[in-house]
């Protein structure tokens, strides 16, 4: 069995007046270390699949396991990053990197300690007192990772992470989460409508269909590219080749709704 | 290089000169009208344009003012008036923000009140005035009682509006972590109300002063509120302007000071 397991998972969101499937039939499994993008159009669900993933959402219907375990008692087993950083501006650095581990009472001098290395292996050693608001938006992205992994969870949940910023420092900082994950040998979940951005990092790539959401096919990245960090993979004569491949499959995507 | 880095110095110094000045200005302009204005009413008052016995005159409220000082009378009021204020402010504001918090925390609490706010929110707390003197009596718990009343339901529904607009994405961030309810109060919605929570503060400086001479007009035994209406009844007008005066001062005093801390908990915003 795999290290996440989503079985047949279907959502449907409810109102008075509608009720919009989001999700319909998902079913995957991702290996222990392994980087898995899900790529698509907006409003295809994406979003909804990681927050069932992280627990903060009930799906209506199929169930996940991590490690074997349902979710239920494997809570919290996830960090989760945002399209924005969403530091606390009332928050130190220091105190924004510490909170994961001060809500789930696990602060202790060596976690403090792991949380406080990882800031400094990330390239932000020297602003712990600063607030958020004296950094740049790439700083602050590299922040919300120090405070996403400082936990140490067993997988990460990016969701467009990196696109709020310009492209130069979503550049950087793709190499440096990249680094950072194989590093700390981590299973890693992105959410992107990026082809380039999918194909740089994962090792496969899940194409969604729009309203409801389904995986219509899996794209494996091939080794050459795998072994390369994410910019040195875009410069890789395969690089255009998958790119190509998966830009029909959206175009036709798009024609055949 | 280094002649540029002179005029550059050379506009800098000009630039902060022309802000000096206009500083100035306005703080001549300021003065200006508030030495016309008392020597205005002084002469007007002197040459009869208006009448003395109801505008009263500056040297008159001033004389006034000595002589009450003397006596102590002065003292007794004001502190009883700023005492029953502060009192009204502070239990007001800190009701309103529980009430806040508490409908925050029962969303089916908030949900059924809610007709119940907006009626006694439109609702001129003041009316209620005769009603409280009944219940508390005549005096010191009825005043204050006005003080808290005409605040507290306009922090309650201010504050709780502030804690339910917090960013969600701060919420979910927190709950990744499996954040209890308790903990998200804490650390994201108490937190990132605080500008809302001061603003609040300072319109119930306002209100609080507004409840309280209201209710010494109505209770008529102490305080500055006491003073302005005895006043009116005797037809002494140096007494009700002094005491205008003297909580003019006292209300932009108490603003003053919550503008200071609001500053103090501003600082990394």
């Amino acid at each position: 069995m795999g290290f996440l397991v989503v079985d047949r998972v279907s959502h449907t969101y409810f109102t008075e007046k509608t009720a919009v499937t989001a999700l319909e039939n998902i079913s995957f499994t991702v290996e222990k270390g392994e980087f898995v993008s899900f790529l698509g159009p907006s409003g295809c669900g994406k979003t909804t699949l990681l927050s069932i993933i992280a627990a903060l959402i009930k799906p209506t219907k199929g169930t996940v396991f991590v490690e074997g375990k349902t979710l239920d008692c494997a809570r919290a087993s996830a960090g989760y990053m945002l399209q924005q950083d969403y530091l606390f501006p009332w928050k130190t650095i220091e105190e924004n990197i510490l909170l994961g581990l001060k809500i789930m009472g696990t602060l202790t001098e060596t976690t403090k300690k792991r949380a406080l290395d990882l800031l400094d292996y990330i390239g932000l050693k020297g602003v712990e007192t600063h607030y958020p608001s004296q950094l740049s938006g790439g700083m602050r992205q590299r922040a919300a990772l120090v405070r996403t992994l400082a936990t140490n969870p067993k997988m990460l949940l990016l969701d467009e992470p990196f696109s709020a910023l310009d492209h130069q420092t979503k550049l950087k900082l793709e190499e440096l989460v990249w680094q950072t994950l194989k590093d700390y040998e981590k299973t890693a979940l992105l959410v992107t409508h990026d082809i380039g951005e999918a194909i740089a990092m994962s090792d496969r790539i899940f194409l969604f269909s729009t309203k409801p959401g389904k995986i219509v096919r899996t794209f494996i990245v091939p080794d050459e590219l795998r072994r390369l960090s994410p910019f040195a993979a875009r410069q890789h004569p395969q690089f255009s080749a998958l790119f190509q491949s998966i830009w029909k499959e959206l175009d036709q995507l798009e024609t055949n709704k | 290089m280094k002649q540029t880095n002179e005029q550059i110095h050379s506009f800098h110094q000009q630039y902060i000169a022309s802000r000096k000045k206009e500083k100035r200005l306005i703080r001549f302009f300021q003065l200006a009208i508030f030495v016309s204005f008392f020597s205005l009413w002084e002469v007007a008052s002197r040459q009869h344009w208006v009448d003395p016995l109801l505008f009263s005159s500056p040297s008159a409220i001033w004389d006034l003012f000595v002589q009450k000082l003397a006596d102590n009378s002065l003292v007794t009021h004001t502190f009883i008036t700023l005492l029953e204020t502060l009192l009204g402010f502070i239990i007001g504001t800190v009701a309103g923000a529980c009430f806040g918090a508490l409908l925050w925390w029962f969303p089916r609490l908030a949900k059924t009140l809610d007709p119940y706010l907006v009626v006694f929110n439109a609702m001129p707390k003041v009316a209620l005035g005769p009603i409280l003197i009944v219940a508390l009596g005549p005096g010191f718990t009825s005043i204050i009682a006005m003080g808290v009343i005409i605040s507290v339901i306009v922090t309650t529904i201010v504050v709780y509006s502030a804690f339910q607009e917090v960013d969600a994405n701060y919420l979910k961030v927190l709950k990744t972590f499996g954040a209890t309810r308790y903990q998200c109060f804490k650390e994201a919605v108490l937190p990132s109300s605080f500008p809302t929570i001061i603003s609040t503060l300072k319109v119930n400086v306002g209100l609080s002063w507004v409840g309280v001479i209201t209710g010494e007009f109505l209770v008529s035994k102490l305080g500055l509120g006491y003073m302005i209406i005895y006043g009116f009844q005797v037809f002494n007008f140096s007494l009700v302007l002094m005491s205008l005066l003297v909580i003019a001062l006292l209300s932009t005093v108490m603003y003053q000071a919550v503008s200071i801390i609001e500053k103090k908990l501003m600082k990394h915003r």
